[in-house]
């Protein structure tokens, strides 16, 4: 693969003091009343190297509509688009670590040579200390798609459990913790 | 069906690693296990799409959002913003947010005592024009100290925030001002241990964006992750 032409500007933290700036009224919810799906929630707690929650962080998710369609010009699948959802979220982590979004379970979505993904919500972590946007997945519990989802694939077996969150009772939130370092450290994405 | 055009890999010598133990906090929040290559689906080389209705008129110029100027040196910083391949990204949004002249932020959590700005709040958005230009007029902002190692200031620096076109291009950087003395002590900044492309993060004095009797003009050129080859035009 050639060079390219011109160098990427390089990373940085986001920072401590971002709440002023980023995160939106609603940003947490990406649903209204006309949004087709199964309406959702997804919520966990962001946990440092010491086990001790991480307050000062930002989480974003990016994700397709109900049918597993994105509100993007490359999307070109034959799907429905959804007026009502464009997919993404965005939201500061709380005075306890905690974060939590409204959603809709996304459809499958295209992989690698065309076979089905899982349903999965991309999620980014930006913070103090972190200097380059950390990039992971959310997939669903007992979702029978997940044994065949090519990018579990490539995790190993031991480390799959990092990115499946659990359904709470039997409602509609799932809860998946991000750990940022230690025993438990989630998955981490090169994307 | 069509298959995904997946972009460039990152060069990982242009950016900070995860622990750049210089910068303490990123000693308990870097991971240790590597990550995990993955293959670009659909669903990375889709992305937040934003609208123009989300930004006001405002927004642009960070002088304007009060009654009154805010107190310091007004500057103008603009640039455009390119993929790797050079090509202009138009229709991004760009946010920035920054501290005040005196170095301090608005932010709750911001205990430096220098003092507030009443007609400052620091905080702007963009999306980019048709050549992927940006421009921002606000005020000069303050170094400040901070905790991280005795004696320890943070260079002046503007908060930039970018989607591109895709959840790939995601970015967040810092803009940074020439000739600081203050960008060889910083572990921030230094946490890009290559000079060459630490200096990417410094913006240029440009006498040509500078306003007479008005502001001094700064640019900044970013660029975001391109494709691995020109995607096919049918």
């Amino acid at each position: 693969m050639a060079k390219a032409p011109y160098d990427m500007t390089p990373s940085q933290t986001v920072g401590p003091f971002f709440h002023f700036a980023l995160p939106y009224s609603g940003g947490e919810t990406l649903t209204n009343d006309a949004t087709l799906g199964e309406r959702i929630t997804i919520e966990g707690r962001l946990i440092d190297g010491n086990g001790e929650p991480v307050t000062d962080a930002l989480i974003e998710i990016w994700q397709a509509n109900s049918q597993g369609r994105h509100h993007h010009p490359e999307d070109g699948q034959e799907k429905q688009i959804d007026p009502n959802f464009d997919g993404f979220g965005r939201t500061p982590t709380d005075e306890q670590g905690w974060f939590r979004f409204h959603t809709v379970k996304p459809g499958q979505v295209p992989g690698p040579g065309g076979a089905p993904q899982a349903p999965h919500i991309n999620i980014s972590v930006l913070g103090r200390g972190i200097l380059k946007r950390l990039a992971t997945r959310l997939y669903f519990d007992g979702e029978a798609a997940n044994d065949s989802d090519p990018i579990l694939a490539l995790v190993p077996e031991e480390r799959r459990a990092t990115l499946i969150a659990k359904r709470q009772g039997d409602g509609a939130a799932y809860r998946l913790d991000i750990v940022l370092q230690g025993a438990d450290e989630t998955v981490f994405f090169d994307i | 069906m069509q298959q995904p055009q997946p972009y460039r890999r990152e060069d990982p010598a242009g950016q900070p690693a995860y622990y750049s133990p210089d910068y303490r906090s990123t000693i308990e929040r870097s991971p240790r296990q590597p990550l995990i290559l993955q293959p670009h689906t659909l669903s990375e080389i889709t992305g937040p799409v934003y609208g123009h209705e989300r930004i006001g008129p405002v927004d642009a110029d960070l002088t304007r959002q009060h009654e009154g100027e805010p107190l310091g040196e007004r500057i103008i910083v603009t640039g455009r913003v390119l993929d790797e391949n050079g090509r202009p990204q138009a229709n991004t949004l760009v946010e920035i947010w920054q501290a005040n002249s005196a170095g301090r932020y608005i932010h709750v959590k911001d205990q430096h005592p220098a003092p507030l700005d009443p007609n400052f709040t620091g905080a702007g958005r963009v999306v980019t024009d048709e050549n992927g230009s940006y421009r921002f007029v606000t005020v000069k902002p303050g170094a400040y100290p901070w905790k991280n190692h005795p004696n320890a200031w943070r260079p002046p620096h503007i908060h930039f925030s970018l989607f591109g076109p895709s959840f790939v291009t995601r970015l967040v950087t810092q803009m940074y001002f020439p000739g600081d003395p203050l960008l060889a002590l910083d572990p921030i900044y230094q946490s890009v241990t290559d000079p060459k492309a630490g200096s990417r993060m410094v913006s240029q004095f440009d006498i040509e964006t500078t306003e007479p009797e008005w502001a001094l003009g700064y640019r900044f050129d970013i660029v975001l992750r391109g494709r691995e080859a020109t995607p096919m035009e049918d």
